[in-house]
C-alpha cells in the first residue's frame, strides 16, 4: 500500500468519472484512491436526466459507475460525505467523518445552478434542474399540474418538453427575444419555438420575471414584470450554472469564474488539480460534456507523468427534445471577412445557416434537417478549406465532389421524383413534362401542374427550372420581388402574411423562404408594416426595422439635427401652446421656425441628443407628436367653417379635431394627410388630400385619392353623408382598407388605381356592415397605438445620448 | 491593443446602433445579433449620412439619408457605390463592450 501514490478527489461527476476510467485502466495499482461526493450517489450520466424525466429511461440505466464498478478498482467511497477542510501544507483532506493525507488532490466540484435572488425563490415547489431530487420532483407533475420553467436555454427546454410529456401543463418564461440565443439565431428560435408550441407548451418571451407568490412556504405563481400572474404548483428555474468554487476558494486556491486551471489541469498548487465545470481554463468555463472528457484524459495522463496538453476545441449543440431536430456549432461571434450562406424549406420546416470565414466554415445552424450535422461539424473542426464547393456547400456532402459547382446544378442534380411543390405534391418529372409539353412561364406551369400555385414559396425553385429546361428562352416574370431576400412580391407577402398567420419577422423570414439572415433596409421596414397592421395584438411594431425619422420619431435633416413638429389639433393652437414652443426654441436654440403647409409650426434643427428633452417640455405644455415624419396621419386641415366665415355650412374646424384625435398614432402605408372645408370654395385644400371632407348644407362630402406631390391629383368622390359620426366611419373605414390592402409606400392613389374606386364603393359604402368592421379592426389597432411616442421616449433620455464619451479622457 | 470599456452591450438595442465621441469624431457601435458587434465610423463618405442612425441588417448597415450599404466587416461600401467607411476592433467581454483605443489613436496621427 505504501508504495502506491495516494490520490483524492472530491466530487463523484462525469468528468472525473472518466478521469477514473482513464487513470485505473493505464495504471490500475499506481494509486491509492479516494472519492468523496456530497450527493448520496456515485456518477450517473447526468446528461440523460432529460429522458428519464421525459420517461424515455430509468435511473437504473443512466448510472455510469455501480458499487461494483468502484470496488473493482479498490476505490474507496465517501458518498453523501461533504468535505469540511483541506490543509494544504499537511496535504489533509478532512471529511464529515475524518481525514485523508494525499499526495494529489483532484477537485471535480462541478457547478451550481444559478438562482435568481428574486423574492420567493427559496420556497418550496421552486427547484433547478440539476440533479436525480430535482427530476423526481418534475416526474411528480402530469396531468391538472402547472408548472413554469424560468429559461428558455437548453435544460430549461429539456425540462419544459419532459413534464409537458407527462401531461403538465407548462409555460416557459424567456428573458431574451428568442429561445437558446447562445446557440441559435432568431430564425431557428422561432421554428423551435413553433414546435414546442404544437407540443403544447406556453412560450413568453421577453419577458422578465419579477417575484414568485407562494402560500404557507408553497409556491403559487410567478409574477412577470408587465404584471401577468403564472399560476404553477412547481417552479424550475433553469437559468444557468456556476462553477462550483467555494471550497477551493476558502482553501486559497487561485479562482477567477471558475478554479484556475493550466494547460495540464493544474491549480496554483502544484499538488491540485481541477477537472470539469468548477475550471476556468484560458478565460473559459464549460458547461457541455465534450470539453469535460477531453480534460479529463489529460488529467489522467498529468497525473501519471506524462506529458498532455488540453486545447479548447470548437463546440457543437444538440436538443434532446423528440421532435426538435436542431443543431448548433462553432462560433457566431464579430470578426472580419464573415459570410453567411442561409437555406429554408418552409414545406418541411427545415432552415439551414452556414457562417463562413476566408475559405473556411466557422459556424452552423441547423433545423428540422440536422442529418448532415456531423460532416459540416467535422469542416468546422478541422478547418478545412471549402472554397471549391461553396456554391453548394449548404446542400450538404450529397451535392460535392465532381467538377466545378454551377448554382443552378443542384436544382439540374434533384432526381426526377424530387418534390418541389410541397402544397400539392407536384415532382420535378411532372413540372419538366410540363415545360416539354409547352408550358414556357410560371402562369402556365402552375395552370398545367398546380407547382407553386398554392403558398408560392416554391416560385423560385420552379423558376430555376424553367431556366434549367429552357435556357435564354425564358424569361423572368415581370412582377418584381420586394427586394433580392426574398422571390415574392408584396402582394404574395401581405395574402401569406393572412393566410399563414405569419405573426413575426423571423416566420416571415422562415416560411417565406427569405435568402438573408434578417432581412435589408428594403424589406424589413415593409414586413414590420404588414405585420403591426394584420396582427395588433400579437405583433409588436420594430423600431430597428423603421427609418430613422419614425424609429427617433422626428425627421433627420440632411446635416444631422432633426426637425420637431407638436401636433395641431385642426390647425387650432392657443397663446400658451405658442409660448411653450417660442420657449422651447429659444432653450434649445432652434435655427430655424417654419410654419407648415398642414397649418402647425416645425422647429428645424435640433440635436440629436437633445430631442427627449425639448419633447419633454412641449408635453408640460400639453403638446404630443404631430408625426410629421411617419408613413401615417400627418395633418388634418381645417378652414374656420360656421365658428367664424360667413359661408361656412358646417363646423369643419371640428369635424377637423375629431378626426385627428380618431386617426393619430396610426400607421399607414404611407404618409396620409386629410382636410376638411366647411363649404364648397374649400379653403382647406381638402380635394388634393388623401382623404378630403368638404361640407355641404346636406351633409359632408368625402372624396379620397388625391395627392399635390410628385404626382398632383384631384380626389374623387366616394360618398356624401348626412352626419359627423357617419363621416368619422367612413374616414376609419377607408383608412383601413388602405392599411390592409396596400403594397408599402404606396399613396392611397395608388392603391386606389390598383383595386379601383368601384371596389372601394362596394365593400365600404354600399356594405353597412363591411364598414362598420373594418372601422372596428380600424379602432382595435388604434387601442394600442393612440399614444405619444415623444412621451414614453422623453423618459428613456439616455438613448439619445452617446454611449460613451471618449473626448473626456485626458489626452496622454 | 488597448481596450477601453464603452458601455454595456444591453445598452446597444438588437440590430440597433449607438455613438461613441472620440478625439477623431464620432464611432458607431453596432449590434448585429445577441452577442456580435461592430466599431465603424458614424459618418458615410457620400453626404456625411450618420450611419448610426441606419437600418441594420445582416453585417451590414445602410445609410439614412441616400441607402448607401456599407459592410461593417470591410467598411466598403456595397454594390454600385465606391467608398469605405474606417472599422475599429471592438470585442465583447463579460456583457461589456470594449474598443480598440489604440486604433483611433493610429488613425488621429495618421
Amino acid at each position: 500500500m505504501s508504495s502506491k501514490q495516494k490520490l483524492v478527489i472530491i466530487g463523484a461527476g462525469m468528468a472525473s468519472g472518466r478521469m477514473l476510467e482513464h487513470l485505473t485502466d493505464a495504471a490500475p495499482d499506481a494509486f491509492d484512491i479516494t472519492l468523496f461526493n456530497a450527493e448520496p450517489r456515485g456518477n450517473y450520466n447526468r446528461i440523460m436526466l432529460s429522458p428519464v424525466l421525459a420517461g424515455d429511461q430509468s435511473y437504473e440505466d443512466i448510472v455510469t459507475h455501480d458499487d461494483a464498478w468502484y470496488a473493482a478498482r479498490g476505490i474507496t467511497c465517501r458518498f453523501g460525505e461533504r468535505v469540511t477542510a483541506i490543509d494544504r501544507a499537511a496535504k489533509v483532506v478532512t471529511g464529515e467523518s475524518g481525514p485523508v493525507a494525499y499526495d494529489h488532490l483532484v477537485f471535480g466540484t462541478g457547478s451550481d445552478p444559478f438562482m435568481i435572488p428574486m423574492p420567493g425563490h427559496d420556497l418550496d415547489g421552486v427547484i433547478a434542474y440539476r440533479d436525480l431530487e430535482d427530476t423526481e420532483q418534475m416526474m411528480a407533475m402530469g396531468a391538472g399540474n402547472r408548472v413554469v420553467v424560468i429559461g428558455g436555454g437548453l435544460l430549461g427546454l429539456e425540462a419544459a418538453a419532459g413534464m409537458a410529456a407527462r401531461g403538465a401543463d407548462v409555460t416557459v418564461v424567456h428573458i431574451m427575444g428568442h429561445l437558446m440565443e447562445r446557440q441559435l439565431d432568431p430564425a431557428a428560435g422561432y421554428l423551435l419555438r413553433k414546435s414546442l408550441e404544437e407540443k403544447g407548451i406556453k412560450v413568453l418571451l421577453n419577458a422578465k420575471s419579477t417575484e414568485i407568490a407562494g402560500e404557507n412556504g408553497q409556491v403559487r405563481a410567478l409574477l412577470l414584470e408587465d404584471g401577468t400572474v403564472l399560476p404553477c404548483d412547481l417552479l424550475v428555474m433553469a437559468v444557468g450554472i456556476r462553477p462550483s468554487i467555494a471550497l477551493a476558494q476558502e482553501t486559497g486556491l487561485a479562482v477567477g469564474r471558475g478554479i484556475h486551471v493550466d494547460d495540464q489541469m493544474r491549480t496554483s498548487d502544484p499538488s491540485v488539480f481541477a477537472v470539469g465545470e468548477c475550471v476556468e481554463h484560458d478565460g473559459a468555463v464549460f458547461g457541455l460534456v465534450a470539453p469535460l472528457y477531453d480534460q479529463a484524459k489529460v488529467l489522467a495522463e498529468t497525473l501519471q507523468g506524462r506529458d498532455a496538453v488540453y486545447k479548447q476545441k470548437s463546440l457543437s449543440t444538440k436538443l434532446k427534445v423528440t421532435g426538435c431536430d436542431l443543431f448548433s456549432a462553432g462560433d457566431f461571434a464579430e470578426g472580419d471577412g464573415r459570410e453567411d450562406i442561409v437555406f429554408r424549406d418552409p414545406a418541411r420546416g427545415v432552415y439551414k445557416r452556414l457562417v463562413i470565414e476566408g475559405d473556411r466554415l466557422v459556424g452552423a445552424v441547423m433545423y428540422g434537417d440536422t442529418a448532415d450535422s456531423n460532416w459540416f461539424f467535422g469542416l468546422i473542426r478541422d478547418g478545412d478549406d471549402v472554397s471549391d464547393m461553396r456554391e453548394t456547400l449548404i446542400f450538404g456532402p450529397a451535392f460535392q465532389g465532381g467538377g466545378a459547382a454551377d448554382p443552378l446544378s443542384a436544382v439540374a442534380a434533384l432526381p426526377p421524383e424530387a418534390e418541389i411543390c410541397g402544397c400539392n405534391g407536384v415532382c420535378k418529372s411532372t413540372i419538366t413534362d410540363a415545360i416539354a409539353a409547352g408550358a414556357t412561364d410560371l402562369g402556365a406551369i402552375r395552370a398545367e401542374t398546380k407547382a407553386s400555385a398554392s403558398c408560392g414559396t416554391c416560385t423560385g425553385l420552379v423558376e430555376q427550372l424553367l431556366q434549367v429546361s429552357l435556357g435564354d428562352a425564358f424569361q423572368m416574370p415581370t412582377e418584381q420581388p420586394i427586394c433580392g431576400c426574398c422571390d415574392l412580391t408584396h402582394e404574395d407577402v401581405r395574402r401569406l402574411i393572412k393566410s399563414q398567420a405569419l405573426k413575426s419577422q423571423e416566420a416571415v423570414w422562415q416560411e417565406l423562404g427569405w435568402k438573408t439572415v434578417n432581412g435589408c433596409h428594403v424589406c424589413r421596414p415593409a414586413v414590420n408594416f404588414y405585420l403591426l397592421v394584420d396582427w395588433p395584438l400579437d405583433y409588436r411594431d420594430d423600431p430597428q426595422s423603421r427609418f430613422v425619422n419614425e424609429r427617433k420619431h422626428a425627421n433627420i435633416q440632411k446635416d444631422g439635427t432633426f426637425s420637431v413638429v407638436p401636433r395641431m389639433w385642426g390647425g387650432i393652437t392657443t397663446p400658451d401652446e405658442l409660448r411653450a414652443i417660442a420657449d422651447a426654441a429659444d432653450k434649445y436654440q432652434v435655427p430655424t421656425v417654419k410654419v407648415t403647409g398642414g397649418q402647425r409650426i416645425d422647429l428645424l434643427g435640433v440635436k440629436g441628443e437633445d430631442l427627449p428633452f425639448i419633447w419633454a417640455d412641449l408635453n408640460k405644455a400639453g403638446m404630443v407628436s404631430g408625426h410629421a415624419y411617419s408613413k401615417g396621419l400627418r395633418t388634418v386641415k381645417t378652414c374656420v367653417g360656421t365658428d367664424h366665415c360667413r359661408f361656412g355650412t358646417q363646423d369643419s374646424t371640428g369635424l377637423g379635431i375629431k378626426l385627428e384625435q380618431v386617426l393619430w398614432g396610426s400607421w399607414t402605408p404611407h404618409k396620409l394627410k386629410l382636410a376638411v372645408s366647411g363649404c364648397p370654395r374649400n379653403c382647406a385644400e381638402a380635394t388634393c388630400k388623401d382623404i378630403g371632407v368638404v361640407c355641404v348644407d346636406s351633409g359632408y362630402q368625402i372624396s379620397i385619392g388625391g395627392a399635390a406631390g410628385m404626382d398632383v391629383k384631384e380626389t374623387e368622390l366616394l360618398v356624401q353623408v348626412a352626419t359627423e359620426e357617419e363621416a368619422i366611419e367612413v374616414v376609419m373605414a377607408v383608412t383601413q382598407a388602405y392599411r390592409e390592402g396596400a403594397k408599402y409606400l404606396d399613396r392611397l392613389y395608388k392603391w386606389m388605381a390598383k383595386v379601383g374606386l368601384d371596389w372601394i364603393k362596394d365593400t365600404l359604402v354600399d356594405d353597412l356592415e363591411n364598414r362598420r368592421a373594418h372601422a372596428e379592426r380600424f379602432e382595435l389597432s388604434q387601442s394600442i397605438y393612440r399614444t405619444d411616442p415623444w412621451a414614453e421616449h422623453a423618459k428613456q433620455a439616455q438613448r439619445y445620448q452617446p454611449l460613451s464619451d471618449l473626448t473626456l479622457e485626458a489626452a496622454e | 491593443m488597448s481596450w477601453i470599456d464603452i458601455g454595456a452591450l444591453d445598452d446597444v438595442p438588437l440590430r440597433g446602433a449607438r455613438l461613441v465621441k472620440t478625439r477623431v469624431g464620432c464611432v458607431a457601435v453596432f449590434r448585429t445579433a445577441e452577442a456580435e458587434v461592430f466599431a465603424a465610423s458614424n459618418t458615410c463618405p457620400h453626404k456625411n449620412g450618420p450611419l448610426s442612425e441606419g437600418i441594420i441588417h445582416g453585417q451590414s448597415v445602410t445609410c439614412p439619408l441616400h441607402n448607401w450599404v456599407f459592410d461593417l466587416n470591410t467598411g466598403e461600401a456595397q454594390g454600385a457605390d465606391d467608398g469605405r467607411i474606417a472599422t475599429y476592433p471592438v470585442r465583447i467581454d463579460g456583457g461589456r463592450i470594449l474598443l480598440d483605443a489604440a486604433s483611433l489613436d493610429q488613425r488621429s496621427a495618421a
